[in-house]
């Protein structure tokens, strides 16, 4: 009998998927690491400028974002094509900044709230006045530290 | 002998990971937020402002316009954005202590000893027209000039980065650069 009988007749053997489980747990684990959760549902299209002196966001429970930028399509019948504010998940116009962010405030811990930060995502077309108009109301309610949320700028 | 447990079937359990995987690719987002780091100024009543007569001298505002069509005013002549951190940094430094740059006064700074401060300050105004992209992308230049600055002193002072260095030689060399970029109310359109 010789050792070397092909198997005729038999086809390829088939391959295990034993391991598939745990290549796909290693997948899971490196996107649940990676990634944050989605914070909100942006209600506004944004695209954000680019910038080089970039810091990062570091404490992300002490960051409040405001959303700056036209409403998305499905949004603008009722709303209109004019760039709007966004906060939490709805629409807001600027005197409703000074109340979003004593309720941000109030969300934190009191030895926190000096850190806290305000995030603006604005979009690159928006003019400057709806931006002015948010800037006077954090310096009225006392937001001072923000962040001009941007990409990173590829090195010319 | 033991009686034999039956053995779990493993066959759904990739299914059941992938199910997981999918649903945490969905909700999550893998933007890391940077930004750029502002510090708005405090809320000054505007009734109180009025008494208060600003005595800055004119050699040392830098003064950058931004109009409704996104143009660069940088101290009374057109300029592009490209020109406008070489501009500032020129402005900051003042290495030759010309004439028209500002003047600077003796401070006392530890690891530095006695050393001469700018009191150069760069005032920023922008329309109510002008663009948010453009505003932000002259914020940056600014902020840049300051910070080429303050790396290039403290790569020839410390022969490091300046984001390498402890938190009191930054303090040190904030104080010989600091970033004093102050941001006018817009004007109205009439500009």
């Amino acid at each position: 009998m010789s050792k070397f009988r092909k198997d005729d007749g038999k086809g390829t053997p088939e391959i295990s998927t034993a391991s598939l489980p745990d290549i796909v747990f290693m997948l899971l684990f490196f996107f649940m690491v990676s990634t944050t959760m989605r914070e909100v549902t942006l209600k506004v299209k944004m695209r954000i400028p680019e910038a080089t002196e970039l810091s990062k966001l570091e404490k992300k429970s002490l960051v409040s974002y405001i959303y700056i930028g036209e409403p998305l399509p499905m949004y603008q019948k009722t709303f209109g094509k004019a760039p709007r504010i966004q906060l939490n998940d709805q629409f807001a116009t600027v005197d409703e900044v000074q109340d979003f962010i004593i309720a941000e405030r109030e969300a934190r811990d009191e030895a926190e709230q000096p850190f806290m930060v305000t995030s603006l995502k604005i979009d690159e077309n928006t003019r400057m006045s709806i931006v002015g108009d948010v800037k006077q109301e954090l310096r009225k309610s006392a937001a001072l530290n923000i962040n001009y949320s941007s990409r990173k700028k590829a090195e010319r | 002998m033991a009686k034999k447990v039956p053995e779990i079937p493993g066959s759904s359990l990739a299914d059941i990971a992938f199910m997981l995987l999918i649903f945490f690719l969905v909700t999550t987002t893998m933007d890391v937020d940077s930004g750029l780091r502002r510090k708005l100024p405090q809320w000054v009543d505007p009734s109180e402002l009025k008494d208060q007569n600003n005595e800055i001298n004119e050699r040392n505002i830098f003064v950058v316009l931004v109009n409704k069509n996104n143009d660069l005013l940088v101290e009374g002549d057109y300029e592009q954005i490209e020109n406008l951190r070489e501009r500032a940094k020129e402005f900051m430094a003042n290495p030759y202590n010309a004439e028209n740059l500002p003047e600077k006064e003796p401070m006392e700074v530890p690891y530095f000893g006695q050393v001469m401060v700018s009191k150069g300050v760069i005032s920023l105004r922008n329309d109510l027209d002008t663009q948010y992209g453009t505003y932000l992308a002259v914020q940056n230049e600014l902020v840049a000039a300051i910070n080429e600055l303050r790396d290039e002193l403290a790569k020839q002072q410390f022969g490091k980065a300046y984001e390498d260095l402890d938190d009191d030689k930054q303090d040190a060399i904030r104080k010989i650069y600091p970033q004093k970029i102050s941001e006018a109310e817009p004007k109205g359109k009439n500009i």
